[in-house]
């Protein structure tokens, strides 16, 4: 018989407890039963808020119906637990059913907490817990045009922060004197307040709300206890978490002064049969409003019906907020409630830190910190704060400026394999070790193997240092060498050009290479000359470096042809040019289709052909669409405000603009644009290295998504931008990415293996923190100036026309080629077909 | 005496022609150019660095068009390679030998250059 093992609530924890149990080498001893009452399986809720920029609820899920109809887990959604009856171990839904157990789980989690103040539970008075809360604020959002959000804490400012992405104006309303009042102290707090409102973002603080009633400019007013008011669309209640305890209460299990269910070290309750794992736990007169301790609990309690010997004693609170642009850390005991607690406090106003240490009364741990403004130490004092591990001389060292050669850095060295270095994920120092072992030797590589880093981010600097010190030990040397000729990676290369004014690939073999060259170096080489000073590529300097597709200006297919692919800036094209594309691929007998990228794509082309085919395309106004280049290929629009009756701005223009602006910069991999509209995004902008997407007010930037072969959602990087400050940054983020990006690195892996990930690339676009904003704006600037569609220069020299014939010494063409009619087009016959000698379209000569 | 007389009478008859086929300059630096000699097409590719010209059979054996002309030229090692265009295979541009799969070969030709003349014996 197996044992019944019934967990009450699919979340997070419930599903981690769920998944422990079945990577156990017992697991088919059980047979395992969970509740739902939420209509889906488990999902991230710690992400919750990248559902507001582009994550769909696939993309949070954590499991799937099918992996658990797959390891035999009965799960049913939509329906709670009304009432447990301990005694004949059995528990009922609401929709009636009742079940037997063995072992029951409770992990039913918490609910906002939603103050009884009258006129709040009117409708677009909102909570934030669960997708459908966020399906409701996004509607609620739609009408209108302020939202408040009640409570300063970490989630409050989460859902702060997407209202404003939203659109709208925004205001944080606090009862206490600073935000966050929980992790810090009153410095921290009041600067705190300083850079949220920098963010755009109202913040008041010492507001008591009495009352919601109607409003006079807004749908809402909310009155305060020091009887001042304000206007509001919508509310969104922020003002702490209970734990969901009624089941427990009801069958009088042991609960406490204040709720939650109360468990011992082994994450039972005060039953033998029952356990209480994650935020509706109460341990030692705590509960958890983190998941990484939930998931401790879920192993413990895993531990414990297998008999094992694992005890939840604690955890670690420490917490970094993951918001745009603002750093802020909490470590362990941050407002120094330890007794004989000391502190250092260092405080610097205009540069916007703060931070502060809490040490043992012998000064010798770290008991806890705060950070504001500059979170860089974050990794390092969480470690040393959970391993008790002792504190180097002069403390102090880790919250001053760094100085010339650097400041207090922990060598990873020190930290025992088990360290968690990944709170989020519980991922520990010997699970990175383990990972890097198995052949993972990229920060994105780790990331998809362990999951570090892929939830608050506070501990990517960590885990990048225990990946490159676990690589270097194994004798891996951490080599970004671009290939045997040069002894550098790409951004070194680049660095090179640009500081010494390289202007050939000779120049740059004799001075810092060796050996012919490559087709690895030479073409990436030829990219990065071009990025800097764009010659012309095909002048006798530059054409060996170039790829057949980039000396021929088309794509060579499989048989040795090429096609053509003219630029159709935004997808917009006239008439009279269709016509044109039309007659041209009748003359030339080419295969025609529509590409993915919104445009024409003439296959088939032989090379004395290219040229007539591109002069008659170049005459009737037709560029070249670079589709062979690393380069800019398309920017996708939608029809936009001119025809559609949705599209708030030109959605089309703008694309337009975007495509004539860049076409012709070379860069490390192609780059793909689009501009939607309106939030419908038909442009689907949020899959491309930049997308636009058309607000009320202006532009919301998307930057580094990708199609292809592994897709990945663009990153919401501004809001309602005009339209100079959009070309701005998308001219610094470009230039950044050609500068800093690896060969064929697009910008989506490229902004995974950033350093600091998107909040630097915001820090060095939007403020400038390198202060090279300028200077990349200058580059492109010069760039651009020097544009030139290849193909019209091409057919202005004679000399390289001569390039363009199959043989240097003969009219022939190559008696290779064969192809077969369909669907009313040609296309390359295959192996078969020639062999067999099936009809054959006769070529035009 | 007489082994080597008929070595030398076999060398004067397989000694095939050195068939003039275009200028240098017809060759941009550290490109290839294709070449139509006796009915073959012939992959002729200049490397400046080396102020040397290979030819090599045009058919690329893996990717099956003719196409070798068009890779780029480099080295590996001590090789002198040209990198197929299509599936990016390196040639040895002296023994003809795919260095990733040996098993495909092109053939190899003798190459001068005389008065600014590129000849290719065939
Ligand atoms: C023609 C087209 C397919 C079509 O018939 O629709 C096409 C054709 C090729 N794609 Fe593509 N891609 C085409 C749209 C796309 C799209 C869709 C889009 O742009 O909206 C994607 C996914 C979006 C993305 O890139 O994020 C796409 C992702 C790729 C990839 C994978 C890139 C990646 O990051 O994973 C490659 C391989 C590569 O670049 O390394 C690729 C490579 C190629 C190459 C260059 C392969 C090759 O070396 O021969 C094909 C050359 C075609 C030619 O001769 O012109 N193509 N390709 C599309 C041309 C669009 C255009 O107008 O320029
Ligand atoms: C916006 C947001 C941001 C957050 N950010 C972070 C962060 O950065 N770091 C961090 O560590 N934590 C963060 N958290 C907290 C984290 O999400 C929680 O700690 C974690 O989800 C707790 O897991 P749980 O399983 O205990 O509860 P939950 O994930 O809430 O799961 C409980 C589930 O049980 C269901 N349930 C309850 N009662 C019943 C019943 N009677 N019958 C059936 N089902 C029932 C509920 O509907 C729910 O689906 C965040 C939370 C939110 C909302
Ligand atoms: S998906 Fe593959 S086959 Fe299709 S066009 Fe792109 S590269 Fe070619
Ligand atoms: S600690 Fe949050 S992602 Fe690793």
């Amino acid at each position: 018989m197996k044992q019944r093992i019934i967990v009450v609530g699919n979340g997070m924890v419930g599903h981690k407890f769920i998944e422990t149990l079945l990577d156990t080498a017992e697991q088919d001893q059980f047979e395992i039963i969970t509740f739902s009452e939420e209509p889906r399986l488990a999902y991230d809720r710690v992400k919750l808020s990248s559902y507001f920029s582009g994550s769909t609820a696939d993309d949070l899920s954590l499991t799937t119906e099918a992996e658990y109809r797959d390891r035999g887990v009965i799960y049913t959604l939509n329906d709670k637990v009304v009432a447990i009856n301990p005694d004949n171990r059995s528990v009922s839904t609401a929709s009636g059913r009742t079940e037997t157990y063995d072992k029951l789980v409770l992990a039913t989690g918490s609910y906002p907490f939603v103050p009884p103040i009258p006129g709040g539970d009117q409708p677009h008075c909102l909570v934030y817990r669960t997708i459908e809360d966020l399906e409701a604020i996004t509607a609620s959002a739609s009408e209108s045009k302020v939202g408040a959000v009640i409570g300063g804490g970490l989630l409050g400012l989460e859902a702060a922060h997407a209202l404003k992405n939203l659109g709208l104006k925004t205001h944080v309303l606090e009862f206490s004197k600073g935000l966050m009042a929980r992790q810090l102290d009153e410095g921290g707090g009041q600067l705190l307040i300083r850079k949220i409102e920098a963010l755009g973002v109202d913040v008041h603080t010492g507001k008591n709300t009495q009352r919601i009633e109607a409003g006079e400019t807004c749908r809402y007013r909310m009155h305060f206890a020091d009887e001042s008011h304000l206007e509001t669309d919508m509310v969104i209640f922020s003002a702490g978490i209970r734990p969901r305890d009624e089941l427990a209460r009801d069958c009088g299990l042991d609960m406490g002064e204040r709720g939650g269910i109360v468990i011992d070290n082994n994450c039972l309750t005060s039953h033998p049969d029952i356990y209480a794992i994650g935020e509706c736990a109460l341990w030692q007169n705590q509960i958890f409003g983190l998941v990484a301790p939930g998931y401790h609990m879920a192993k413990v309690a895993v531990s414990h019906i297998l008999s094992g010997a694992e005890q939840f004693t604690g955890a670690d609170m420490s917490t970094k907020l993951k918001l745009l642009g603002v750093d802020v850390a909490s470590v362990g005991d941050a407002l120094a409630q330890t007794p004989g607690a000391q502190c250092y406090t260092y405080s610097d106003g205009v540069a916007e830190v703060y931070k502060r240490l809490v040490v043992s009364a012998d000064g010798k741990k770290l008991l806890g910190a705060i950070l504001v403004g500059d979170a860089e130490a974050y990794g390092t004092l969480q470690q040393l704060c959970v391993n008790e591990m002792d504190l180097p001389e002069s403390p102090e060292q880790f919250i001053l400026p760094q100085t010339e050669g650097g400041g207090a850095v922990m060598g990873v060295d020190a930290l025992p394999d088990t360290a968690q270095i990944c709170s989020c994920y519980d991922v520990s120092k010997g699970d990175v070790r383990e990972a890097v072992q198995g052949g993972c030797a990229d920060m994105a590589g780790i990331k998809s193997c362990t999951g570090a880093s892929t939830g608050c981010g506070g501990c990517t600097a960590l885990v990048k240092q225990v990946m490159d010190a676990e690589l270097s030990s194994m004798g891996v040397e951490v080599n970004n060498h671009l290939c045997e000729h040069f002894q550098y990676s790409r951004q070194e290369l680049a660095d090179i050009v640009r500081v010494k004014k390289i202007k050939t690939f000779d120049e740059l073999l004799d001075s810092h290479g060796q050996g012919l060259g490559c087709d690895i170096c030479k073409p990436t080489v030829g990219s990065i000359l071009a990025s800097f000073w764009n010659e012309y590529v095909l002048d006798d300097k530059h054409i060996g470096l170039q790829d057949t597709n980039d000396i021929y200006l088309g794509n060579m297919q499989k048989d040795g042809t090429y096609s053509i692919v003219p630029r159709i800036a935004g997808g917009e094209i006239t008439p009279d040019k269709l016509v044109v594309l039309g007659e041209v691929a009748k003359e030339y007998n080419l295969y025609t289709k529509i590409t993915g990228g919104q445009r024409i794509d003439l296959f088939g082309a032989q090379l004395h052909e290219l040229p007539e085919i591109w002069r008659k395309l170049v005459d009737a106004g037709f560029e070249t669409g670079h589709a062979y280049g690393k380069s800019v290929r398309t920017v996708k629009s939608c029809v936009g405000s001119t025809w559609c009756r949705y599209g708030v701005q030109d959605s089309v223009d703008m694309a337009i603009a975007i495509e004539n602006r860049y076409k012709g910069l070379r860069s490390p991999h192609k780059l793909k644009f689009a501009v939607s509209g309106c939030t419908r995004e038909c442009a689907e902008a949020q899959s491309k290295d930049i997308g636009v997407i058309a607000t009320e007010k202006g532009w919301n930037l998307y930057v580094c998504g990708n199609g292809g072969m592994r897709p990945r959602h663009a990153d919401l990087f501004a809001t309602d931008l005009d339209d100079d400050t959009l070309i701005k940054y998308i001219d610094r983020v470009l230039m950044f990415y050609v500068r800093t990006a690896d060969r064929l690195q697009r910008t989506s892996v490229w902004l995974e293996n950033l350093e600091g990930g998107l909040d630097y690339l915001r820090e060095v676009v939007i403020e400038d923190k390198l202060k090279i904003g300028q200077e990349l704006e200058d580059d492109m600037t010069s760039n651009l100036a020097n544009y030139q569609c290849e193909w019209k220069t091409t057919l202005e020299d004679p000399e390289k026309l001569k390039r363009f014939r199959h043989f240097i010494n003969s009219d022939e063409q190559d008696n290779n080629l064969a192809y077969v009619a369909e669907r009313g087009q040609r296309r390359p016959a295959t192996e078969e077909e020639r062999k067999n000698n099936i009809p054959l379209v006769e070529l035009n000569g | 005496m007489n082994s080597v007389n008929s070595a030398a009478a076999e060398a004067i008859i397989t000694e095939a022609p050195w068939v003039d086929v275009c200028e240098l300059t017809d060759l941009a630096p550290n490109t290839g150019i294709c070449a139509l000699i006796n009915q073959q097409q012939i992959a002729l590719l200049y490397s400046s660095r080396l102020d040397e010209v290979f030819a090599i059979g045009n058919y690329d054996p893996i990717g099956k068009a003719n196409v070798l002309s068009r890779g780029i030229i480099g080295s590996i090692g001590d090789a002198v390679v040209v990198a197929s265009p299509l599936y990016k295979q390196h040639f040895d541009l002296r023994t003809g030998e795919c260095l990733e799969s040996p098993e495909h070969k092109v053939n190899v030709y003798p190459v001068q250059v005389i008065d600014g003349k590129v000849q290719v014996q065939i």
